[in-house]
């Protein structure tokens, strides 16, 4: 009991990461229909410009916001230089494009920083909390927590603020948003940046856990699109359980079957899922849009 | 401005979808204060030249001119700061979006403190939008959706409401309802109006002065009277 409990953990903490960037894969294919297979790289570009900055001597609470300002940036360049002169291509063009500025962006990566792994100092220590017979490290708490805030922000963003309900209409109906006087252009561009940020956020709070380095962006837009399959393409709720399912898969067939298939035993069992579901858990009836 | 001066005026527009020319360029103007329709068959460039109003449309040639500005090159936003609606053909509502968020949304550039008001307007005219307003749009029936466009479009406050097929997939009850909250929007907010329809009978009848088009180019024009009894019209559009 104390190892499921502790498998649990450690796929919620996990899977909590694949939730944003699922979040970032869906805010984006709302808005645009793009697949944007560069969301993981946001996610390395956040963990690894807080460690650089930091290793330069910046406090960590100055680096942290920096990093996720350096993710922003980058986001607005790959809408405004790869997506935006492309607007009205295909999706399979679209896609392609954002998997070509993954690549760049790792290579980038390579050059700026380094090969190495790095880690970041854990928030709040490294002593872990006995929860019920499992050992949680406080750096969970601040994954968990962090998402937890995110979810609840995007929240109110998109259903309290005029700004975030132009996004929503936008991806509902460009045409008519266009017709109402909404600058789609700006909003498919905003909705990058704030995925961009999204998964910056997702890289430093996991750092301190999973380690960091240049190339990790890959696997993770992976495993956060298999999510956002498994949800669901397009329903956020869809892209957050199914980024702790995800998540909670890993841990569990590592912890009961073996570590060296934990990734394989996840991708089986959401093969497996959208065989018999292929919206996914929370998706629409029809596939359109694919 | 003069008050007789055109609100819109278009010159020689031309427009297409790749390199299939759709308008060969087309010219008329609305004057304030009218109602303007615009009659034609399917596929005649009706919709088209909506849609180059609205700037959601590329313009290869011609011009736009609105109350006195060239928004031939304008963005589709700035044209709806300038005082441009449109509802376009088949509602195009923001169906999950809840009734009064798609309200709301409409009065999207605006930024002052009558916008509430304008809402309760918009909810006296359509008191079935209002009853339903914390619900998904696309639950609304077809002709609930079509008064939601219109409210839509009021929300902008605009001088100029351009309706595409207002009438279209609508049972004849609803397709008067539409008509008779069209006339009234004239009356009561005073607002110009350019109808484009293939229900010719419907738009020329509650039109001040109407154009006819033809494959891309303006047949004939005159009073809404006038093309109602002309025997070419009536030939071609009216079925008589």
């Amino acid at each position: 009991m104390p190892d499921f409990l502790q498998f649990c953990v450690s796929g919620l903490t996990v899977g909590a990461v694949y939730a944003l960037v699922a979040l970032g894969f869906t805010i984006i294919y709302n808005a645009s229909d793009v697949v944007n297979f560069a969301q993981g790289e946001f996610v390395m570009i956040g963990g690894m410009t807080t460690v650089f900055i930091t290793a330069a001597g910046v406090p960590l609470h100055f680096a942290i916001p920096a990093a996720i300002l350096a993710a922003m940036v980058i986001g607005l360049l790959l809408h405004r230089l790869a997506i935006e002169p492309a607007r009205g291509a295909s999706a399979v063009t679209l896609i392609i494009i954002t998997i070509g500025a993954s690549i760049f962006l790792r290579g980038g990566a390579q050059i700026v920083f380094d090969k190495q792994f790095h880690s970041l100092p854990a928030f709040s220590g490294d002593t872990p909390v006995m929860i019920g017979g499992a050992a949680v490290l406080p750096q969970s708490f601040w994954v968990l927590g962090g998402a937890a805030v995110i979810v609840a922000l995007l929240w109110f963003f998109f259903n309290r603020t005029l700004l975030g309900k132009a996004v929503l209409a936008t991806a509902a109906n460009r045409l008519a948003a266009r017709l109402v006087g909404i600058n789609t252009s700006f909003v498919v561009g905003f909705s990058f940046v704030l995925s961009a940020a999204i998964g910056a956020i997702a890289g430093i709070l996991v750092a301190p856990i999973t380690l960091t380095s240049y190339d990790i962006g890959a696997l993770l837009a992976l495993k956060g699109f298999a999510a956002a399959m498994l949800g669901g393409m397009g329903n956020p709720l869809g892209a957050i359980v199914g980024g702790l399912a995800v998540g909670l898969l890993e841990a569990l067939g590592a912890g009961y079957i073996s570590s060296t298939y934990k990734d394989a035993i996840a991708f089986i069992v959401i093969l497996a899922v959208l065989f018999v579901l292929p919206g996914g858990f929370f998706g629409r009836a029809s596939t359109e849009r694919v | 401005m003069r008050s007789d001066d055109p609100l819109l005026k278009i010159e020689g527009l031309r427009s297409g979808y790749g390199r299939i020319e759709a308008l060969h360029g087309v010219s008329l103007e609305v004057r304030p204060g009218e109602v303007v329709a615009l009659v034609g068959g399917n596929g005649a460039g009706k919709t088209t030249l909506l849609r180059a109003i609205s700037g959601v449309q590329p313009v290869t040639a011609g011009g736009v001119r609105f109350s006195g500005t060239d928004l031939t090159r304008a963005s589709a936003h700035a044209r709806v700061k300038a005082g441009i609606a449109q509802v376009p053909e088949g509602r195009q509502i923001f169906s999950p979006l809840s009734i009064e968020d798609n309200l709301r949304l409409g009065a999207y550039l605006r930024k002052d403190a009558e916008i509430a008001a304008d809402l309760e307007r918009v909810y006296d005219l359509f008191p079935v939008l209002k009853e339903r307003r914390r619900n998904p749009a696309g639950g609304l029936s077809g002709g609930q959706q079509q008064m939601l466009a219109i409210g839509r479009a009021m929300m902008s406050r605009p001088k100029l409401l351009l309706l595409d097929e207002p009438s279209m997939g609508l049972a004849p009850v609803l397709v008067d309802q539409v008509f008779a909250i069209i006339a009234r929007l004239r009356e009561e907010e005073a607002v110009t109006v350019f109808l484009v329809e293939q229900n010719a009978f419907a738009a020329l009848s509650i039109a001040d002065r109407g154009y006819v088009i033809e494959t891309g180019e303006i047949a004939m024009t005159g009073s809404g009277r006038e093309l109602l009894t002309d025997e070419r019209v009536r030939e071609a559009y009216l079925g008589v």
